[in-house]
């Protein structure tokens, strides 16, 4: 479904990706963990779009999409819950699930927004509330459910248990864990390793701008180089 | 029945504007209250760029010179009727704004206010320095809209500075009714969320460089009807419209008065056209006061004027 080749990008003259290849197939939940600093982010910004690509190539649903516009690839099938979550604290909560599906004006809207509520029946409660005043929980599931307005075919997922209480970090992987069930292909950022490895089917190691193991998840869980370094076993 | 927010605004907005003449000591206050009304439609506008929006525009005097200058200037050039000039004028303000938006919107913060502002003086210099055609410094007269000749005729008795009372009040009415609606549309709630982060903007789909684009036309429009409507009403026309003053006294209103809010920034337009008349009482020391008031309600409201307010008093009352 995405295919990632010798991807590189640049903060000014500083290059911060150099050279990645990844690759997500169809109805995978796919991780790429790593340490702090070490271009996660980067990468998910590159293949939304928000941040420059300077070399390399991002193939998505067979069409090359490195050069596209951000506001256009969501209409491509591609949704992102970016870093920090960005959920628009002066709008509601409706509001903001409704600008999920902004490339969107047909019956379908409403409907999908029942079905997230079904999802986050907190978000059903709170709906007429300015989401600015949503614990950071209930922040982080209405960017999950914002972003599942767009349709998406592949989700990208930047650090969903960033900030979070620990009950809060299962339970959110439990809600990425079930997309599957609804057939969104994830591609998910962590630094928490282990819980992102627990429920992926692939996984990603970076370090400092390249990959430096990758294979099945509950393989790299077992890799005591992995184990050593980022799982703090 | 409940009212939803944009039904009771225009309410407020309707019985406020009607009921005020009953309150009036005399007849120059309908001269006031036309100023309040047109200021206030140029403030609406600068609700929907920085309100919504979020960017800020240094130079919409510039638009409001064009609205007033194409109401001067077209009756004698191309023998268009005032009311048309004022559409030439809001047209050509909006053409200009999309082509100089264009650039200048990719400048955020404090570089797009100084670009606006760069715009704002081009409008203004040109204004005074092309003598030949706007009268430079002095001003130019401008002919007769022609409408309260025809009520007077059909046997409507009524003054000139009640007419404009009335017309001035009525393009508020539809000035803030077309930006409540835009307000809950999704544009507007584009608009918005552009205002909070740029960047979710763009992972939903918002082509953040358009929607700008679309809030700064809107808003041009908005000053260059304003414009229009000063240099009907006065008769005459000088490149102070234009002038840099006239673009920070916009978009201190909207701020004052609560620029998210379209009845916040009417209030604000309210407030710092009549404070400076309840000031003379200071003589000498206005400009100090004006300047004093407008410290004290940024540092204490930050919100602005009416959305503190009304803060306020919903928290006393729980």
């Amino acid at each position: 479904m995405l295919t990632v080749e010798g991807l590189r990008s640049r903060y000014g003259r500083i290059e911060v990706l150099h050279g990645l290849d990844i690759q997500v197939n169809s109805g995978e939940i796919v991780t790429v963990v790593g340490a702090n600093g070490a271009g996660k982010t980067t990468l998910l910004r590159c293949i939304s779009g928000i941040q420059p690509v300077s070399g390399g190539s991002i193939m998505f649903r067979g069409e090359m999409i490195a050069h596209i516009p951000a506001y256009k690839r969501v209409g491509r099938g591609l949704s992102q819950s970016p870093e920090g979550r960005q959920i628009f604290t002066n709008l509601t909560v409706e509001e903001n699930l409704r600008l999920g599906a902004y490339i969107f004006h047909d019956a379908r809207v409403d409907k999908d927004m029942q079905d997230a509520f079904t999802m986050f029946p907190i978000l059903k409660e709170k709906r007429n509330l300015l989401a600015g005043g949503l614990s950071g929980g209930q922040q982080q599931m209405l960017a999950i459910a914002r972003a599942l307005m767009g349709r998406p075919s592949c989700l990208l997922l930047d650090e969903p248990s960033m900030g979070l209480a620990p009950i809060l970090v299962a339970q959110i992987f439990d809600v990425v864990k079930s997309l599957k069930s609804l057939d969104v292909t994830v591609l998910l950022v962590e630094q928490n390793a282990f819980g992102a490895l627990s429920i992926a089917d692939r996984g990603y190691v970076m370090e400092t701008g390249r990959i430096a193991f990758s294979g099945r998840a509950q393989e790299l869980i077992a890799d005591p180089r992995v184990r050593e370094a980022y799982l703090g076993i | 029945m409940k009212l939803s927010a944009k039904q009771s605004t225009l309410l407020v907005l309707i019985l406020i504007i009607a009921l005020a003449p009953f309150f009036f000591p005399s007849a120059f206050y309908f001269r006031i209250g036309s100023v309040v009304f047109v200021n206030a439609v140029a403030v609406v506008g600068m609700v929907i760029l920085t309100g919504y929006a979020g960017q800020i525009s240094l130079g919409h005097a510039g638009f409001a010179g064009i609205g007033g200058y194409a109401c001067a200037l077209a009756p004698v050039y191309l023998g268009l009727h005032p009311a048309l000039a004022a559409l030439l004028g809001a047209l050509i303000s909006a053409v200009l704004a999309y082509l100089v938006g264009r650039p200048i919107l990719r400048l955020k913060g404090y570089y797009l206010a100084v670009a606006t502002l760069g715009f704002g003086i081009l409008v203004s210099m040109v204004l005074s320095n092309e003598t030949a055609i706007t009268g430079g410094p002095d001003g130019i007269k401008v002919p007769d809209l022609g409408l309260r000749a025809w009520l007077v005729d059909r046997g409507l008795k009524i003054s000139n500075s009640q007419f404009w009372y009335w017309f001035s009040g009525l393009a508020l009415v539809i000035g803030a009714w077309l930006a409540l609606n835009l307000h809950e549309s999704a544009t507007g709630r584009a608009l918005r969320a552009l205002h909070g982060s740029e960047i979710a903007a763009r992972t939903v789909g918002v082509d953040v460089a358009r929607a700008k684009l679309i809030a700064f036309v809107i808003s041009a429009i908005y000053a260059s009807v304003a414009g229009s409507l000063i240099a009907l009403q006065n008769r005459m026309i000088t490149p102070d419209i234009a002038g840099y003053m006239h673009s920070i006294e916009m978009v201190t209103m909207a701020v004052l008065g609560g620029a998210g809010s379209v009845l916040g920034a009417i209030f604000g337009a309210t407030i710092l056209t009549l404070l400076p008349q309840v000031l003379t009482v200071f003589q000498q020391y206005e400009q100090i006061m004006l300047g004093l008031v407008m410290m004290l309600v940024m540092i204490f409201m930050r919100d602005g004027l009416l959305p503190s307010l009304v803060a306020r008093v919903r928290g006393r009352g729980e």
